[in-house]
């Protein structure tokens, strides 16, 4: 069964429709990966998937129940792209808060923190940590829970190098041990760690592949190039 | 884990948050003591007619209640409104924690920051300032913590509708001061127009204002007192009801 089954699905703000008639499912234990440039709805699908989007129409399947079902809870971790963690907060205390609403204990809040490389910040505030040390600590948030589902919005954005390889080998890993991720992002050259990829763009799929398949159907070994190819492919054909 | 788990953590992690916050810590406990201390060097060497109750005896009493209501009201407004900008509280709409569980832990790390700001500013006023109640002091304080609970209550609800904190502190003037007008401390209620006094009749902090009168005439707890108490929670209970409606799970 698949961990996330998206029917139809439309969405509006405002007058915009943001989502149009969007269909794709994510398999449990791997890593789908979300792509297109800023604006394409990324964020949007990650609220709709997790339920705290308001949809115009369409379904939303979470781990077999609908998105946003109070059992789903405890299941689904959410990490948005502003890292929402509290700034007047040290990162274990914020890690500690979760955990407690997660049902754990203060060693799993700890086990977090160290996960996301954090161990030596540990008792430093939020509010104080560069931009990249508030995402992961935001991430460590959502690890304690040991979700099910992973919803992941932009995590490596302003991370070095050697971290953003250390975050995705984790995303792995978490996949390894059975972990279903939906992870966003807009740098093509991530998509390359992802099992699955959906390619998003103006609100709709424009793909939905893997990094093999992108790579022949766009004629590139370069990803970027592919999608751009893809792209460029779509675009003569509605024109 | 069970909801008063979740409500004690979430009290904690405000609590958490002021500790962190020395200065604002420093400012609920001291400034109401301060104040009175103005109010009472305001009045000091005015004469008291005989068989009156000074006036400082009177409004600073019915201040103990109103300080604990206005900086609570203020200082959840904004800590409600910092969730809701900071995405804070998206993601706890997505996490196990249930909403009455998130108010009633605003309520409570607030409440006992109340307890702690009534019992300096009581006993700072009854010994420095002389200040007479007839009653018992521990009344004071338990009706100085159920005001501050309103003021929680009151801050958490009108914080859903501030987008912004310009738009939040000025929800104080509006909801704080027409209740301070009319609770019966400028003009007498019996001698108000009547339809300012059916308006001061469902505004729960005349009940409070009351209930602190009750006990500064009478040496023990009144009926009226019991009953204005009761009010006060009630209305607490309604806003925090009505607040816990206004956190939307779903949001366009």
């Amino acid at each position: 069964m698949d961990a996330v089954v998206v029917r139809d699905l439309v969405v509006e703000r405002g007058r915009r429709r943001v989502l149009q008639h969007l269909d794709f499912s994510a398999p449990p234990g791997r890593v789908t990966g979300l792509l297109g440039p800023s604006g394409s709805g990324k964020s949007t699908l990650m609220r709709a998937v997790v339920g705290v989007q308001r949809v115009r129409s369409g379904k939303v399947t979470v781990l077999g129940e609908p998105a946003g079902s109070p059992g789903l809870r405890t299941r689904v971790g959410y990490v948005t792209q502003a890292p929402s963690v509290y700034a007047d907060l040290t990162v274990r205390e914020n890690a500690r808060y979760f955990a407690a609403l997660y049902g754990r204990g203060a060693p799993a809040a700890d086990a977090a923190v160290a996960d996301v490389g954090l161990a030596d910040a540990a008792h430093q505030l939020v509010g104080n940590l560069s931009g990249g040390q508030r995402g992961r600590a935001s991430l460590a948030c959502a690890l304690v829970g040991e979700p099910e589902l992973l919803v992941l919005d932009e995590p490596t954005v302003g991370l070095d190098p050697v971290l953003r390889v250390e975050l995705w080998e984790r995303f792995a890993a978490l996949a390894a041990a059975g972990a279903t991720l939906l992870v966003s992002s807009h740098v093509m050259d991530e998509a390359a760690r992802c099992d699955r990829l959906l390619l998003l763009r103006d609100g709709a799929l424009l793909a939905d592949t893997t990094p093999s398949r992108l790579r022949a159907d766009g004629r590139s070994e370069d990803l970027e190039q592919a999608f751009l190819t893809l792209v460029r492919a779509s675009e003569g054909a509605a024109a | 884990m069970t909801s008063p788990g979740m409500t004690a953590a979430t009290a904690g992690r405000v609590l958490r948050q002021l500790r962190h916050d020395p200065r604002t810590i420093a400012m609920m406990v001291l400034v109401p003591s301060l104040l009175l201390g103005l109010l009472y060097l305001l009045w000091k060497d005015l004469p008291t007619p005989p068989g009156q109750t000074s006036t400082f005896d009177r409004i600073g009493l019915t201040m103990l209640g109103i300080f604990p209501f206005v900086v609570m009201f203020l200082v959840t407004s904004i800590a409600m409104l910092r969730e809701r900008t900071s995405g804070t509280l998206e993601r706890l709409l997505t996490t196990p924690l249930s909403r009455p569980a998130l108010l009633f832990g605003y309520g409570c790390a607030f409440g006992l920051a109340a307890a702690v700001q009534a019992l300096v500013t009581v006993g700072v006023a009854t010994t420095v300032y002389d200040l007479e109640v007839a009653g018992s002091l521990a009344l004071v304080v338990l009706i100085a913590v159920v005001d501050a609970i309103l003021g929680v209550a009151l801050g958490l609800l009108a914080s859903a509708f501030a987008s912004s904190e310009f738009q939040a502190v000025q929800f104080m003037p509006v909801i704080v001061l027409p209740q301070f007008f009319l609770c019966g401390l400028l003009v007498p209620r019996e001698q108000m127009a009547g339809w300012l006094q059916a308006v001061s009749d469902v505004l729960p902090l005349t009940y409070a204002v009351d209930a602190l009168q009750e006990v500064g005439r009478s040496t023990e707890p009144t009926g009226t007192m019991w009953a204005d108490i009761a009010v006060v929670a009630g209305a607490a209970a309604l806003a925090l009801a009505l607040a816990a409606g206004t956190l939307r799970r779903r949001t366009s």
